[in-house]
């Protein structure tokens, strides 16, 4: 039996409470909130772990001289010879399995493609290592500074990502879902008919959303911390300010996607048409520098890619309040345009 | 209650509600009395549950006045709601949530009311407190949309079709509610396309049908308005040509009616009738197929009034 209580609470106290409690107690929330973007970290940190870089495999074709360009090759850096009959290595070539194929006399031909940059770098290295065995000495060696710690790794970019793409997921559909539920149930009505302010209804949505990110974040944070070393190098406060900030941005665009649509048909593909360009644009997985320079400046616009870039700049390069003010602005904008637009059309019954 | 409560608790004129090229309300007149028991009956599509939308502040009306509790709609409401109970047709609830939650939801927006424990006494869900909503029965889950409406102790309660679609024990279960509401004092308006209902519930019925009030009275008045408190029902074999005055001419007789092959006397006594009507059908050659009697019902009234049954089909 519930506790019953004489005295009642706010209103607003009691909409949160009831919206906190539908989310806690559906397990697919919670798999999707909480379990999947840790899976998601754990499979990618595996996928694209540290190791050491694979050898460039190149081919040297069959002939009088293949055994000592071989073991010339041998002796360079960071390549696998492997001696085959011509028109084998060229097929080989084709096929991918070789990067570059060394033949005929002196001087040898090098046979490679100049758009990969495998290849290029096979080129470099093999041209090197017969020069050198050739008898060309090294005008000069340099000094090495080899850098693989933590915060230059893919998972280091990954997360940050993950834990935006997360933060959008579930303002947009912890948001949108239940008001269209409510909406098509006809709860809505019910609810304007009782002495309950409009504002604090879309409210309790806003604040049980925001209570939900603490849980959400701190989940995917502390194992990205703890299991694969991933750095917090700026303040935590900022952090959290920029998550805050990133879930409230969502939760308006989220209220403003549930405002009119009766079905939940309708109100997903609304959920698509506004999150699937942020999961190619907003640099989750890569990053946005690879898009050509036309479209960034409506890559930058997105919210998503503010919110990317901010959490990316405090976790990895320990960046401040004012490196990602322009970030933060811009979170806001998308937040507050969004929350009076939506609270303008919002459709009750 | 410290001041005395106002003669009308509602009271609507002219009102006027146009969806598209349909009229849906078409000029609608009430006036509940305070501490009534007051029914709209009328089959489905009349405007029943557009009016009371439009009086209960969710739909703003294209034309017409509307005075609730002596006060009209004016920004949200907010003051006034806090007065009223309101049970929408088919309200779903959060699934999740347990009786007691949703219940003390409801119960926050309210400055004064009952608490949770009685108004789950009153609609007799105490036992499914702790149930999650998707557990209940369709009549429980009406129940607890009643007690959700009762639970700010309201001055006048609004119930748009509270029985449609229960089962009869569930029904019971309602009406028992609706009367325990009466005897407190509360004025109630309630919709239904039930004749059983407004005629068991309530105080004073109006009939609508397409969007306007085509009677309205006591429902024993409203019976006995056919002029005879009794119905004959009869159906001859195919081809065979009866007239209505030769009907009419029966002893007795007060209406006659013809629709879907069916006639129809209100008479008042059926012992007169009912053998000077065989003799003639006999006289003719007109073996009924089918005659029944039974007294005269408010769906004798909205047939008299309108041609039609109250209920589709």
């Amino acid at each position: 039996m519930a506790e019953t209580r004489d005295r009642p609470r706010s209103p607003l106290v009691e909409l949160t409470y009831a919206r906190l409690r539908e989310l806690i107690r559906e397990p697919e929330a919670v798999f999707w909130v909480f379990v999947f973007p840790i899976i998601l970290t754990a499979i990618l940190g595996l996928a694209f772990r540290s190791r050491p870089p694979d050898a460039l495999r190149v081919a040297v074709a069959a002939g009088a001289n293949a055994e000592a360009r071989s073991a010339a090759i041998t002796a360079g850096e960071g390549l696998e010879p492997r001696v085959m009959p011509e028109k084998e290595a060229l097929e080989a070539l084709g096929r991918g399995r070789v990067v570059l194929v060394v033949s005929g006399g002196e001087p040898p031909t090098y046979s490679y493609d100049p758009t990969q940059p495998e290849s290029r770098a096979a080129r470099l290295a093999v041209d090197t290592a017969l020069q050198k065995a050739a008898g060309r000495a090294d005008a000069f060696v340099p000094a090495r500074s080899e850098i693989t710690e933590p915060g230059t790794r893919y998972v280091d970019f990954l997360v940050p990502g993950l834990l935006g793409m997360n933060i959008m997921g579930t303002g947009m559909w912890g948001i949108g879902f239940s008001l269209v539920v409510a909406r098509n149930g006809k709860l809505l009505k019910r609810l304007v008919a009782a002495p309950v302010r409009r504002g604090q209804i879309l409210g309790a949505q806003i604040i049980a959303r925001l209570l939900f990110l603490i849980p959400e974040a701190a989940a995917l944070l502390i194992f990205a911390n703890l299991v694969l070393d991933v750095p917090l190098r700026g303040s935590f406060l900022l952090l959290s300010v920029v998550s805050l900030l990133g879930a409230l941005a969502f939760s308006g665009i989220g209220l403003l996607a549930a405002a009119r649509p009766r079905t939940i048909e309708g109100v997903s593909g609304v959920m698509n048409l506004v999150m699937v360009p942020m999961w190619i644009f907003s640099g989750i997985f890569f990053s946005t520098e690879r898009f050509p320079a036309a479209i960034q400046p409506f890559v930058q616009a997105l919210p998503l890619t503010g919110l990317n870039d901010a959490l990316r700049a405090v976790m990895l390069e320990g960046a401040g309040l004012v490196t990602v003010l322009p970030e933060l602005a811009l979170l806001a904008v998308w937040g507050i345009v969004s929350f009076v637009i939506a609270v303008r059309v919002f459709r009750w019954q | 209650m410290t001041s005395p409560p106002p003669t009308s608790a509602l009271r609507c004129r002219g009102l006027v509600k146009r969806f598209g090229a349909v009229t849906a309300v078409n000029g609608l007149d009430l006036d509940v009395k305070s501490g009534e028991c007051f029914g709209m009956l009328g089959p489905n599509g009349a405007g029943k549950t557009t009016t009371v939308e439009i009086l209960e502040g969710l739909t703003p009306a294209d034309a017409g006045e509307v005075e609730v509790l002596g006060q009209r709609w004016q920004g949200d409401g907010h003051a006034l709601r806090s007065r009223l109970g309101v049970q929408l047709q088919e309200t779903k609830f959060p699934e999740k949530l347990q009786v007691a939650e949703v219940m003390a939801l409801f119960r926050s927006f309210y400055p004064h009311g009952m608490t949770v424990r009685e108004a789950l006494a009153i609609v007799g869900l105490q036992e499914k407190a702790g149930a999650r909503v998707n557990t209940l029965s369709g009549g429980q889950k009406q129940r607890l949309s009643l007690a959700c409406a009762l639970i700010g102790d309201p001055e006048l309660l609004f119930l748009d079709e509270p029985t449609t679609g229960l089962d009869p024990q569930s029904r019971r279960q309602t009406w028992d509610i609706v009367e325990g509401m009466k005897a407190r004092g509360r004025t109630v308006l309630i919709t239904t396309h039930y004749m059983e209902e407004a005629a068991q519930l309530c105080d004073r019925v109006a009939i609508v049908d397409q969007g306007k009030v085509i009677a309205l009275d006591t429902p024993r008045a409203l019976v006995s308005s056919l002029g005879a408190e009794h119905v004959v029902e009869f159906a001859v074999e195919n081809g065979v040509a009866l007239s209505e005055p030769a009907l009419a001419a029966l002893p007795s007789v007060e209406g006659v009616a013809f629709e879907d092959g069916t006639w129809r006397l209100t008479v008042r006594e059926v012992h007169r009738t009912v053998p000077a009507l065989l003799a003639m059908l006999a006289e003719r050659g007109a073996a009924p197929t089918h005659l029944t009697t039974h007294h005269a019902t408010l769906e004798d009234v909205f047939m008299a009034l309108t041609g039609r049954r109250l209920r589709d089909g």
